[in-house]
Parts: C-alpha cells; sequence; structure tokens
C-alpha cells in the first residue's frame, strides 16, 4: 500500500501493548501512516496516535510482539492511511488488513482513498428509501431494511447472528440495479470463518461480493482498521460508482474491544466500562458512512452485528450503537431455546425508517398495515403469556386464547425459517396474514376490511378440514 | 468588534492528540481566542494557557498536522457572522454553510456565508437621530414574510450620520454610520458571549406547542428551559422535531448535535415541505438548522450549541419569540468529555470534567424572554434532548440538567414499546411554569383549567397505582369505582396524551380541540363514576364500544372542536342511556 518510503528511523524509545514510540522524528503529522519493519525484514502497518516534540507514538495494527527496540525502523508516509478502492475488490477474499488470502494477487484498485473517510455534508443527503429484501421473514416483514439505513443485529454469545448476516448476505437483493455486499469478519474463529465463506462461496463466484476477515487469532488492532477498510470500499461502490451496497459487520463488540485496548495502553481516563469516552463519536466515525446522496443513484446501507455481553442492553457498546443507528433487531435467547430460527425478538426490535421502504411500488399495499397488527397482537399476546403464568390457559377467555395461537404460529410460520431459505415479500407476508387470521376478527382494526374478507376467505377452508 | 486587530501572534505546534493541538511561542494569545493552525489554516480555539503553551481544540480533521506547524492567533473569539440570509439554510457548528451542492466535508472550508448576495434594504430611522445598540436602522424581507429588522450592534451608539436609502446592498457593506463606526446589514458575534438585553420580563406568555401531553399537562411559558430526557428508541427526536415544526414561535433554531444524518435529512425534507399555519410560507422559511452530525469534527460540536443559542438571541433583538432545540445536549457533553481525557483533566463523574454542572447551567441561562435594546420584547426557549446512556435518568448529564431547566419531559420506554407516543412519562415529567400558566389562563377567562390539569394528573397517578394492583390480583378483584377509573384512564391516554406525529388531522392540536378532548374525557370520567354509584356494574361499562371517543383526536381538523363536541355528546347520551 505503500507508494515509496521517504524516510526511516532506526530505533525506538519504547513499546507496550499496540503501541511503539518513536523518537526524533521530524515533521511526522497526526494520523499518518507507517510502516515498521522488524530486524527479521517483516513489515507491519501502523498509525501515529499522538505526536510531540519529536515523539511520536505509532499505533501497530499487526501488534509489537517481536519487535525490539533497537532494531527496529519505522518510516511514515506523510499522508493518513489509504486503501486502493474499486470493483477489483469484488469476489476477493483478504484479512482484516486487506491482504488477499484467498491465493490470488494483492488487490489494486483505480486510486487510493483515505480509510478514516470524509464526514457526509448532512445537507447533501437524500432520505433512505426503497426496501433491501433479505428473504428472512422476520426482518422484511416487521423491521425492513431500508436504503441507506443502518439497522444493527444485538445478539448474545451462542446465538447465530453470524449464521444470520452470512445468510443476509447471501440472498439479500434489490428489485433493481447493481447491488453489492462488502462482509468484514471481526474476532471470529476459524470454524465460522470457513463456514461463513462457505455460505458466501457463490455471491463471492458471482463476483458481488468483498469478504473481509479477521478471526479471533490475528492481531487484535487490526481489527480497528477492518471495518474501516470495509466501509471505504463500500463507499467508492456506493456513491462513485452508483451501486447499492450493503456493508455488514461482525462483531462490533470485537471491535470495540480493540479501541478500549489501545486506550488502555496509552492510559487514557476511562469512560463506561474501561471503554474511552470518545467510543460514541468513534463508533459514530463507522456508522454514518452509510446513506443515500442527491448526487448518486447508489446507496450504502450496513447491517453492523455485535453481541451483548451477559445480554445486557444497556452495555456501552449495543447502547451507543442504538443511539446512532436507526433501530435494532434483536435476537433473544428465549427465541433460540425454543428452537427458532432466527431467534427475533419482534416486540424488543425496530426499524425507524421502515415507512420509507414500505408500501405500494415499493412492496406491497398491505405491508404497514400488516405489521403494525402483528406488532399490537404481539404485544398483547405478551400480556395474556404473563397472566397464563399465574392462572394457567384454563382460565383465560377463548378471545385470549386465541392470542396465544396466533403467537405460536406466527413463530413457527413466520419467524421460523431455513438457513438457507430466502422467502419473497409476498410468501413472508402471507404467512403474517395466516397467523392474523387466527385472532378474533374484530381485533384485527387495522387491516384493510377487503383485505381482510379476503384472507378469511382463504383460511376457511383449512380451518374447516382442521377437527 | 471594531477597529482593526493589533499585530497578530504566530506561534509553533508542539504536540497533536487528535483534536487537542499544544501550541507554544503565541505570545498575548488570550482564551477562546480562534486559531488558524498549519498550511490549510484549520480553524482552532484556544482553551488552556499554561505557560508558554497554549492548548487548542480544532474543529476540523487535523490529520498530517505536526510539530513544527505554524499557528496563527485570529485575534479574536469564537464569531459568526449575524445578518439576512440564516432562515432557511443550514449550517455547521460553527456557522459555516452547508449548502447541498458540497457532498464532502474536507478540512478547510471556507467560513465565510454567502456575503455577496444582494438584499432589499428599506430604512427606518432619519438621520441626525441618536442611537444606540439595538435601535431599528432599516428592514430587509426574507424569504415570502419574515420581516429581518436591521438594528444597530450592542455596544455601538451615536448620531445616525449617513443611512443608505431603499436599494440593493450587499449584507457586509455599510449601509449606515453611526457615531464613527460603520454598520453592515451583518455583524460579527463571539459564540460564547451572550447578547445584552435591557432587562428580563417577568410576565409570562403562553408557549404553544400543539401537543396536548405537553400543552395540557407540562406547559412551557416563552423565554422557560425545557429538558428532554430519554432512551434510545423512545421517540425524543420525533417529539423535538414536532416541536420545531408546530409550536408558536416566530423562529426555530434546530441544532442538530451529534445526532444522525439520516434524521438531519429527514427533518430538511419535512420543513421544506409543511407550510406554516401562521403565514401559509414553508416552515423552513422560519428555521435555522445547525447540524453538526455525530461524524463531524467532535469540537464543532461542543461549539455548535453555543452558536445556536447566539443566532436564537440575535433574532431575539429584532422582538421575536425564538426557540432553540437542541438535539442532544448529551453529546455536547460528550465533546467535553473526550476534550477532558485528552487535555489529562482530573475527571469528576464518570469522566466528565467538573466544570459540567456550571456549563450547563450558564448554556440554560441564555434562555428568558427580556425587553431587548431596542425595548421591544423577545424571547429565547431552550428544548435541549437528553440521551442518557442505558437510558439511566441518573447519570451525570441527566441529573445535572433536571436542576437548571424549567420543565421537564421525560420519554418512558415502557410507554414506547408499547407504542404510546409522545412517551411523555407523567412519573418523571414536571412543569415549573403551570402555575403562572394557569394564571394566564385563568386572566383570559378559563378559570377551569388548572383543576382539569389536576383532574387529570391524579387520574392518571391513580390509574398507575390501580395497575399495579391489577398485575397482581386480577382487574376482576377490583372493586368497579376502581375499575371505571382504569378505563377512564385508558381513554385518557388513548385520546387525550397519544398523538400521531404521521396523521395530517393529528400531528397539530389546537388549543380549542385540545381543550375540548380533556373536557370530554373528564365529562366521561364524572359520569361513569355517577353510573357506577348507581349500581351499574362496571363490567357493563367496559363493554360500552368506545371506539370513536378513542379516535375523536383525528377526527375533523386539528381545529375542530365542533367534531370532538358531537362525539362527546353521542357518548354521554349513550351512558344517559344505560342510567
Amino acid at each position: 500500500m505503500i507508494d515509496e518510503i521517504p524516510v526511516e528511523y532506526t530505533g525506538a524509545r519504547s513499546v507496550g501493548g499496540p503501541l511503539l514510540i518513536v523518537q526524533d522524528v521530524s515533521g511526522v503529522g497526526w494520523d499518518e501512516d507507517a510502516t515498521i519493519t522488524l530486524d527479521t525484514g517483516e513489515q507491519r502497518h501502523g498509525v501515529v496516535l499522538d505526536v510531540s516534540d519529536d515523539l511520536a507514538v505509532v499505533q501497530v495494527f499487526e501488534g509489537t510482539s517481536g519487535i525490539s527496540l533497537d532494531k527496529v525502523r519505522v518510516a511514515f508516509s506523510g499522508t493518513p492511511m489509504r486503501v486502493p478502492v474499486g470493483p477489483q475488490w469484488l469476489g476477493r477474499v483478504c484479512n482484516g488488513r486487506g491482504e488477499p488470502i484467498d491465493g490470488g494477487p494483492p488487490v489494486r484498485g483505480d486510486h487510493l482513498v483515505a480509510v478514516n473517510g470524509v464526514p457526509i455534508n448532512p445537507a447533501a443527503r437524500q432520505l433512505p428509501r426503497d426496501p433491501i429484501v433479505t428473504g428472512i421473514s422476520a426482518i422484511d416483514g416487521l423491521t425492513t431494511l431500508v436504503r441507506g439505513q443502518k439497522l444493527p443485529i444485538f445478539s448474545v454469545g451462542g446465538l447465530p447472528h453470524l449464521e444470520l448476516a452470512a445468510q443476509i448476505a447471501a440472498q439479500a437483493r434489490v428489485a433493481d440495479g447493481a447491488f453489492q455486499i462488502v462482509f468484514a469478519a471481526m474476532g471470529v474463529t476459524h470454524a465460522d470463518a470457513d463456514a461463513t465463506r462457505d455460505v458466501l462461496e457463490e455471491r463471492s463466484e458471482s463476483g458481488d461480493l468483498a469478504l473481509f476477515i479477521n478471526t479471533a487469532s490475528d492481531p487484535v488492532v487490526e481489527r480497528v482498521l477492518t471495518p474501516r477498510l470495509a466501509l471505504t470500499v463500500a463507499e467508492h461502490l456506493a456513491f462513485e460508482r452508483g451501486g447499492h451496497v450493503l456493508v455488514l459487520m461482525c462483531d462490533m463488540t470485537s471491535y470495540a474491544e480493540a479501541v478500549r485496548e489501545v486506550s488502555a495502553a496509552r492510559g487514557e481516563v476511562p469512560g463506561r466500562q474501561g471503554y474511552p469516552g470518545y467510543l460514541f463519536s468513534d463508533l459514530a466515525s463507522l456508522y454514518e458512512r452509510c446513506g443515500r446522496l442527491q448526487v448518486s443513484p447508489g446507496s450504502l446501507t450496513q447491517i453492523p452485528v455485535l453481541t451483548m455481553p451477559a445480554g445486557d442492553i444497556t452495555h456501552p457498546v449495543p447502547d451507543l450503537t442504538g443511539y446512532i443507528t436507526e433501530g435494532q433487531i434483536v435476537l433473544s435467547q428465549e427465541m433460540q431455546s425454543r428452537n427458532v430460527y432466527p431467534p427475533f425478538d419482534a416486540l424488543s426490535s425496530l426499524s425507524r425508517l421502515m415507512r420509507h421502504g414500505v408500501g405500494r411500488d415499493l412492496t406491497r399495499a398491505d405491508h404497514m398495515a400488516v405489521s403494525g397488527q402483528v406488532y399490537a397482537a404481539l404485544s398483547h399476546a405478551r400480556q395474556v403469556r404473563e397472566l397464563t403464568d399465574l392462572v394457567g390457559e384454563s382460565g383465560l377467555g377463548e378471545g385470549d386464547r386465541a392470542y396465544l395461537r396466533f403467537a405460536d404460529a406466527l413463530e413457527t410460520g413466520f419467524v421460523n425459517q431455513g438457513r438457507s431459505e430466502g422467502r419473497s415479500i409476498d410468501d413472508s407476508l402471507e404467512r403474517a396474514w395466516t397467523a392474523l387470521t387466527l385472532l378474533p376478527v374484530g381485533d384485527l382494526s387495522r387491516l384493510d376490511p377487503d383485505d381482510l374478507a379476503r384472507h378469511l376467505a382463504l383460511q376457511l377452508p383449512a380451518s374447516e378440514a382442521a377437527p | 468588534m471594531s477597529g482593526a486587530p493589533a499585530a497578530l501572534a504566530s506561534g509553533t505546534v508542539r504536540r497533536v492528540n487528535g483534536p487537542v493541538v499544544d501550541v507554544v511561542g503565541l505570545d498575548g494569545v488570550a482564551m477562546f481566542d480562534v486559531v488558524a493552525i498549519g498550511e490549510a489554516g484549520l480553524a482552532g480555539e484556544i482553551v488552556s494557557i499554561d505557560g508558554d503553551v497554549a492548548t487548542a481544540q480544532v474543529y476540523e480533521y487535523d490529520g498530517g498536522v505536526a510539530p513544527g506547524d505554524r499557528v496563527t492567533s485570529r485575534g479574536e473569539q469564537l464569531s459568526i457572522t449575524l445578518g439576512p440570509g440564516l432562515l432557511g439554510h443550514v449550517f455547521d457548528g460553527i456557522l459555516r454553510p452547508l449548502e447541498p451542492e458540497v457532498v464532502w466535508l474536507a478540512a478547510g472550508r471556507s467560513d465565510n456565508p454567502a456575503a455577496d448576495t444582494t438584499r432589499h434594504f428599506t430604512p427606518a430611522a432619519s438621520v441626525g437621530e441618536h442611537l444606540t445598540g439595538g435601535a431599528l436602522l432599516g428592514r430587509v424581507t426574507e424569504g415570502e414574510h419574515f420581516e429581518h429588522r436591521v438594528l444597530v450592534p450592542p455596544g455601538i451608539e451615536g448620531i445616525l450620520t449617513q443611512l443608505a436609502p431603499e436599494s440593493d446592498a450587499r449584507a457586509d457593506q455599510p449601509i449606515a454610520r453611526v457615531g464613527d463606526v460603520d454598520v453592515s446589514m451583518s455583524h460579527r458575534w463571539p459564540v460564547r458571549v451572550p447578547r445584552p438585553a435591557r432587562a428580563r420580563d417577568r410576565e409570562p406568555r403562553l408557549l404553544r406547542t400543539g401537543q396536548r401531553v405537553l400543552d395540557l399537562l407540562y406547559p412551557i411559558v416563552r423565554g422557560s428551559s425545557a429538558s428532554v430526557p430519554g432512551g434510545f428508541g423512545t421517540g425524543k427526536t420525533l417529539l423535538q422535531q414536532q416541536i420545531a415544526k408546530w409550536c408558536d414561535a416566530e423562529v426555530i433554531v434546530y441544532v442538530g448535535c451529534g445526532e444522525r444524518g439520516n434524521e438531519m435529512i429527514d427533518v430538511l425534507d419535512d420543513l421544506a415541505q409543511l407550510s406554516d399555519p401562521r403565514t401559509g410560507g414553508p416552515l423552513r422559511e422560519r428555521t435555522v438548522c445547525i447540524a453538526n452530525t455525530s461524524n463531524m469534527p467532535v469540537m464543532a460540536r461542543e461549539a455548535s450549541i453555543y452558536t445556536g443559542v447566539a443566532v436564537a438571541e440575535y433574532f431575539r433583538d429584532m422582538g421575536y419569540d425564538v426557540v432553540v432545540i437542541a438535539d442532544s445536549t448529551s453529546r455536547w457533553a460528550e465533546a467535553l468529555r473526550e476534550f477532558a481525557s485528552r487535555t489529562n483533566q482530573l475527571p469528576a463523574e464518570e469522566g466528565y470534567p467538573a466544570t459540567l454542572a456550571s456549563a450547563l447551567a450558564a448554556f440554560y441561562e441564555r434562555a428568558g424572554s427580556f425587553t431587548t435594546l431596542g425595548g421591544s420584547r423577545g424571547s429565547v426557549t431552550i428544548i435541549g434532548a437528553v440521551s442518557p446512556p442505558g437510558g439511566d435518568l441518573t447519570e451525570p448529564v441527566t441529573a445535572q440538567t433536571r436542576r437548571f431547566v424549567r420543565c421537564v419531559w421525560s420519554l418512558d420506554r415502557d410507554l414506547a414499546y408499547a407504542r404510546h407516543y409522545p412517551a411523555v412519562s407523567w412519573n418523571e415529567s414536571f412543569s415549573r411554569d403551570s402555575d403562572a400558566i394557569a394564571g394566564v389562563r385563568s386572566a383570559a377567562g378559563d378559570t377551569q383549567w388548572a383543576e382539569r390539569r389536576a383532574l387529570a394528573l391524579a387520574l392518571l397517578a391513580e390509574a398507575e397505582r390501580l395497575e399495579s394492583l391489577v398485575e397482581l390480583v386480577g382487574a376482576a378483584a377490583l372493586p368497579d369505582r376502581q375499575r371505571v377509573m382504569l378505563r377512564s384512564a385508558k381513554l385518557l391516554k388513548e385520546s387525550v396524551l397519544q398523538q400521531d406525529a404521521m396523521s395530517d388531522a393529528d400531528a397539530y392540536c389546537g388549543e380549542a380541540k385540545q381543550q375540548a378532548l380533556l373536557e370530554m374525557i373528564l365529562a366521561i370520567h364524572e359520569r361513569f363514576l355517577e353510573l357506577v354509584d348507581h349500581g351499574v356494574s362496571a363490567e357493563r361499562l367496559d363493554e360500552l364500544d368506545l371506539a370513536r371517543v378513542s379516535a375523536a383526536r383525528e377526527s375533523g381538523g386539528a381545529e375542530d372542536v365542533a367534531a370532538v363536541t358531537a362525539i362527546r355528546d353521542s357518548a354521554l347520551a349513550t351512558l344517559k342511556a344505560i342510567g
């Protein structure tokens, strides 16, 4: 990635954690890209975090293992860290620093762009609209992903969030225009990485997918770079080349831990749970790199995936993420234990921009009404379920029992689906209708009466056949 | 502000740590002076001086700045240009225009708002008059309707010796000479300095938000301050946007401080499409937007709320009622914390600097209703969102803000999950303006206002208590009188407190219709109690279909009292038939 090496400094003053302090430097700027050469000839990459008089603090992405103070050589490039951008990334599999691990040659692009990106002028944005169909009923039906949105998945260790992300990456599509996926995995196990590569193989071979994988055994600090790399590549595809690009980043908690590690090594005053006070700004500098522009037909949509330590939604990472993103998809242990895939917790999930992505001409005219009715019914079903715990099912009225049947039917017929099953919007909405028709007709006030009559007529033969 | 500055000091960079830059050799530099850093001349502000080392916070991405780079003082504090051309436009945290043609906000942009645009100036003073700061010089019409009053800037005084005739003139060219100072339509003002006014005005005047839960239960007066705390997903931004759209102020300053870019464009689009019920022009024409989204430079976020309130004071001085919406003050506090951490300040609560409480207090004190220097009456109302981490209302920013504001409109996660919007909680919210407003209402002929409010609050509190009982014993175990209270409270929530921001008929609710809706529910409630006392079972009342009552808020237009009255009469007739 380095074109030419200007001056090389030999020797360092100290090294600790991911940080290397180089002395006697001159003219080195903050946030400059550095190349570190070990006595073995191995080259590593870093970035200047702090520069004071003739001292530069360099964060080494590959870690400082094996670096000796007197033999290390450091060169500064004079520019912020940059990556080549272009469609050449599509179809390739790289590590968290962008080096190929698919046996191919290094990725060369059209030109170099700074990985930190440049903020988008909010007045030059365009409101997100039009859906991305993920093929997952629960998401498409209830928390529709809109092009230009950032919609995170909140999960807990042990739940299949990586599988869900990979499935979305493999089967998501848009109705019009070019559609590409950039997938960044951070801190995943080798087994998970292999499984993800398998799921995504077809999409990768067709040249619609760029994959970056930082495994759990790769250098921790590299994770600080991986999402920036992925977003820089994605911004080019979306805003320069006009494609619709979906970026999945998994697991953002691993990313935040890497940020915390660097902060701790620098001796910064910690904020909540040891995370630095600037974690909000840092996460925002990633999540805000999405949207639509008035000058470009393309769109950049993000699905960050994160695990909530001990399932705590008030933990700094999900909490700050929730303040930046436009809704959240929550996976729950309870659904998982009922063997539902995806273990989608509807009542905790929300897509704030959904109304811009559904309806006549976009998905279906009845979409908003169906989702509103499902939410209202689920909310009542939860109350009924709590009541059942106290009084038993026999103590319920017929109307309330219908809500329990509805909740079960929604879970098995609508939410639950196969790990390689992609459903159309029509299929998903019809499945929701099937569950809704189990409810007392008088309660279905949000649905259009004609639609309702038609669906009740459809259900009639089935219910007659039932004993 | 006047006269040429002395020779400007210059020094060199010694240390760069993100947006914090240490500079040596800046002789005579003062706190809060603005400096230009490096070749690109990046804007920064001196925030501490220790011996010969001055520390600057930088308002731009400062990658590449190196020790030894040159730094020049600009000889003034962080200042903005106030003049015609603010309304209807979007600016960043230090009031640099964000025109939609520029897509990427690279560092080192010019900070000159469109000064070369000409404005049609109409004089309104006479040569020979002795004028002081705040005196009216002339007028410029902005958009279709807005009268922008050109005043003598604060601190300038003397005989008006020259005044431009009615003509088109550039905002930065002199249009008058007061004493020995040339005055143009625009002038510079340091954002951290409150603009002077003659006196605080103590007579309460209502600010109508058009949001029922606020106007009926937690009302606010002009020149007051409110805080809107709420965890994510509780609808904080939506409520703030509703107030920005519908409150009856003359100018809105909307500060998007560290929030989402997509939300900002949503506000801008909405304001451009909606029309102002008072003037008929687009709402955007009464709005100044200051957008410093979460990914824009963090230190400009710190400055953005001061910029917003300085702009508001500028319009206040013309005699207008201005509302500042700051979404979110937590992001501003985080910028303070980030800076404190980078400069190794000893942290107070949760890493925030010890100055947090005093900074918050000073900010909210810039709200107020005033007699302006020119003798007219104007006000600045500040409504600040707070985003408590983890929804924890005891965290420093939320808790400290509560001490300094007149109203708290607290948003509740349970209400939001139940899709009860706006999710303003009746346990955590308060209005210290309600007594003053009861007085205003009473003087205007509505002597029952305070009583209705008290009845509604009492009903909600009682229902809250009963609901926790119901969770234990079930509704059937309650006496009939208490069961109908639950029913009335439900009606109150559905038909008065909930308001649908997406519905054309309900997004905004006129004052008379608000009162009619509340009166309807209280009348039904009274009738319920009478019926139960006469032996009608609560079960029978529960079976009554009152869907039309719940939907009354959507009936007719925002001002349609007759539709509500008709529904009330028919509901009361139904109840009468039972008795």
